[in-house]
């Protein structure tokens, strides 16, 4: 199937820093794309590009966005705010700052339909009764009045997500949308953006930087390191094989993958320092960290190539060599 | 032989004029060497009892007894004694370091106020220090902005060793570190505990953290410890319904689906429901716990369980 989104060759920078480079992926109708990357990836600078919401220092230094047959970074603004919410939306980590404090639920989901669709007050207010309904609020006209404050934080975040649904959009983009909730709250908002994803056939970018979340619920994964792709996958080839080495250091560093290792026999792999070195290298940004790094690593960027059916990795490495070495199952013990 | 040992502890803040039961009723033992970890959502009272347990907050009922003393009936200037024995290491390390002090001051600080030594033997003490949580010499003369979170973590955990202590109250050591960084800290605090034969009170909303770091496990809702055990048999064979669903939760990579996500949010504290207090949410739930509120029994080998109904879950998984 074409793509409906995609996204080629982005590159965004500031007057000091260039936190995304190069990157490009493409997202297919009712599918859930997930990029993974720990903080400083340019995850979320990505999601503020593509709804054209960058703050007002950075700059779009390469890339195009194409949705449909246009590229959104060369919309003119106008245009652009009738496709935010329309084409696409999106919903963030802290749904408490995102939602107006002194506004009552339902004129905020009001707000959406009125301006983006023409209904009518009244219209709009049996509209917001029924999206509250669709994100399964308990009791949605007597949500409809409430203040944000009221909510708990797995609430405000299926309001957001009513907001975001309100037009019906045809990519939803979901920055880290459970970080700030408690782990029994996050199973359910995941499951009621993909229950979303089928009912509206819409397509989910997932920001996160939870490598647990995107097995479950993902059909393709982009891991990014400092602003690059580092490899892409779909995730149960991804955490069977990961080929890249920051990709192998990430599964191997999990807890949650070595439930037979204790502190008491054993010691968690690590990967060694940390993702500031990344900054200000010349060649590939992982190289500072990497465990089997070429001497061509620190001078030249490795591109994305095929790896396999379906499959990318950006490394100097011979992978076939590397995954030998390095399986994520090993932990170091003591 | 305990270390710590605390006895139907109870933290109550007043919001408004409502009391608000934060710790209700919790005892727990630590013995020296062991590492106990306590996991439970926002909300359920883990860092209030953190923080109670040093008298940070104070307790409005039980015994907190660390090494035959009872730290409850201690006057402040007699608590501070203990207070070298005890110590914390907080979530977010940046919000804990003073950005206007170099990290020498930072660590140095404790010892002052603990007159320890002599000018040298503090200064040797804090350099002993920082190359036992891998940081380098030159990091007494830097500022807390200098350095990434797991460095700072890093100091956290230095200023938290610096006094000798004999038990270390980690309150989310990891929650806010990247996965490859969180790694490093983890290792770090199995290693120095190791090597210093440290107790650790290790507080998380991570059940797949607390089970590798931990000896023994408390699982706590709304105040309430609702189950303990061994780390293998919480993770293994979890009795309470509140704990299943917690390891359920856990998104894991090699489970393409899991159960059905627990219904309902975590009501409010300060509306306590007569009974069992995670029965609204409770798939087991029947009218006996809507009358009357499970105490801890013990259930198998050193498991202990507060649910009416823990016989049903312990079958088949």
């Amino acid at each position: 199937m074409a793509p409906l989104l995609d996204v080629r060759d982005l590159t965004i920078g500031f007057p000091s820093a260039t936190p995304v480079r190069n990157l490009s992926f493409s997202l297919a109708p009712a599918e859930t794309l997930a990029i993974v990357g720990e903080s400083g990836s340019g995850k979320s600078l990505t999601a503020l590009a593509l709804m054209r919401l960058l703050p007002s220092t950075a700059r779009i230094a390469s890339g195009r966005v194409r949705l449909d047959d246009d590229d959104l970074l060369a919309l003119p603004e106008v245009e652009m705010r009738r496709r935010r919410g329309r084409d696409i939306a999106m919903i963030f980590q802290e749904p408490m700052t995102s939602l107006n404090p002194v506004l009552t639920i339902g004129r905020q989901i009001a707000e959406v339909l009125q301006v983006h669709r023409g209904l009518s007050k009244a219209q709009a207010r049996r509209e917001a009764a029924e999206l509250l309904d669709l994100v399964r609020i308990p009791n949605p006209e007597r949500c409809l009045d409430d203040h944000p404050h009221r909510l708990s934080g797995g609430m405000r975040q299926r309001v957001m997500i009513a907001i975001a649904a309100a037009c019906r959009p045809k990519i939803l983009i979901a920055d880290e949308p459970t970080t700030a909730l408690d782990v029994t709250i996050q199973a359910q908002v995941l499951e009621l953006l993909d229950r979303l994803r089928r009912e509206l056939s819409l397509s989910l970018l997932l920001i996160t930087h939870d490598l647990g979340l995107v097995g479950q619920w993902a059909d393709r994964v982009v891991v990014t390191y400092a602003g690059r792709k580092v490899e892409e996958a779909p995730p149960d080839v991804l955490f069977e094989h990961p080929l890249h080495p920051y990709t192998q250091g990430l599964l191997a560093a999990s807890p949650r993958l070595h439930e037979n290792l204790h502190y008491r026999s054993a010691r968690l792999s690590e990967i060694p320092g940390n993702i500031a070195s990344a900054a200000t290298q010349a060649g590939c940004p992982f190289a500072p960290r990497c465990p089997v790094r070429l001497t061509q690593c620190r001078t030249n960027v490795p591109y994305e190539r095929d790896a396999a059916i379906g499959r990318r990795v950006a490394c100097h490495v011979d992978i076939s060599e590397s995954s030998r070495g390095l399986h994520h199952d090993a932990a170091v013990s003591y | 032989m305990t270390l710590l040992s605390v006895t139907n502890l109870k933290t109550t803040y007043r919001v408004g004029t409502a009391p608000l039961y934060a710790v209700d009723g919790v005892s727990l033992d630590i013995a020296p060497g062991e590492t106990v970890g306590l996991v439970g959502e926002s909300g359920c009272g883990k860092s209030t009892l953190g923080k109670t347990i040093l008298r940070l907050v104070e307790p409005s009922a039980g015994r907190i007894a660390f090494d035959g003393v009872d730290l409850t009936a201690l006057p402040e200037r007699r608590l501070r004694a203990y207070r070298r024995r005890l110590q914390m290491v907080f979530q977010d390390p940046f919000a804990s370091l003073n950005p206007r002090h170099t990290i020498g001051d930072i660590l140095l600080a404790p010892l002052d106020v603990h007159r320890v030594g002599s000018r040298a033997d503090r200064r040797q003490r804090v350099s002993a220090i920082l190359s036992q949580v891998g940081l380098p010499e030159d990091t007494v003369a830097r500022y807390p902005h200098e350095f990434s979170g797991g460095q700072r973590q890093r100091i956290g955990i230095a200023r938290a060793l610096v006094l000798g202590p004999d038990l270390i109250i980690c309150d989310e050591p990891v929650s806010a570190l990247d996965l490859s960084v969180q790694a490093q800290i983890l290792n770090l605090l199995a290693n120095i505990k190791r090597d210093l034969k440290l107790s650790l009170l290790f507080i998380s909303h991570d059940l797949s953290v607390v089970r590798y770091l931990s000896d023994r496990v408390l699982v706590m809702y709304l105040g309430r410890i609702v189950e303990t055990g061994s780390h293998q048999q919480i993770w293994k064979n979890p009795l309470h319904p509140y704990t299943r669903a917690l390891i359920d939760a856990i998104p894991d990579p090699a489970r393409r689906r899991y159960a059905a996500p627990l219904p309902g949010d975590l009501p409010d504290p300060r509306n306590a429901t007569k009974g069992c207090r995670f029965q609204p949410r409770c798939p087991l739930a029947t009218e006996l716990c809507t009358q009357q509120s499970p105490e801890l029994r013990s259930a198998r080998s050193g498991q202990r369980v507060a649910c009416h109904h823990a016989e049903i879950t312990a079958g088949p998984t």
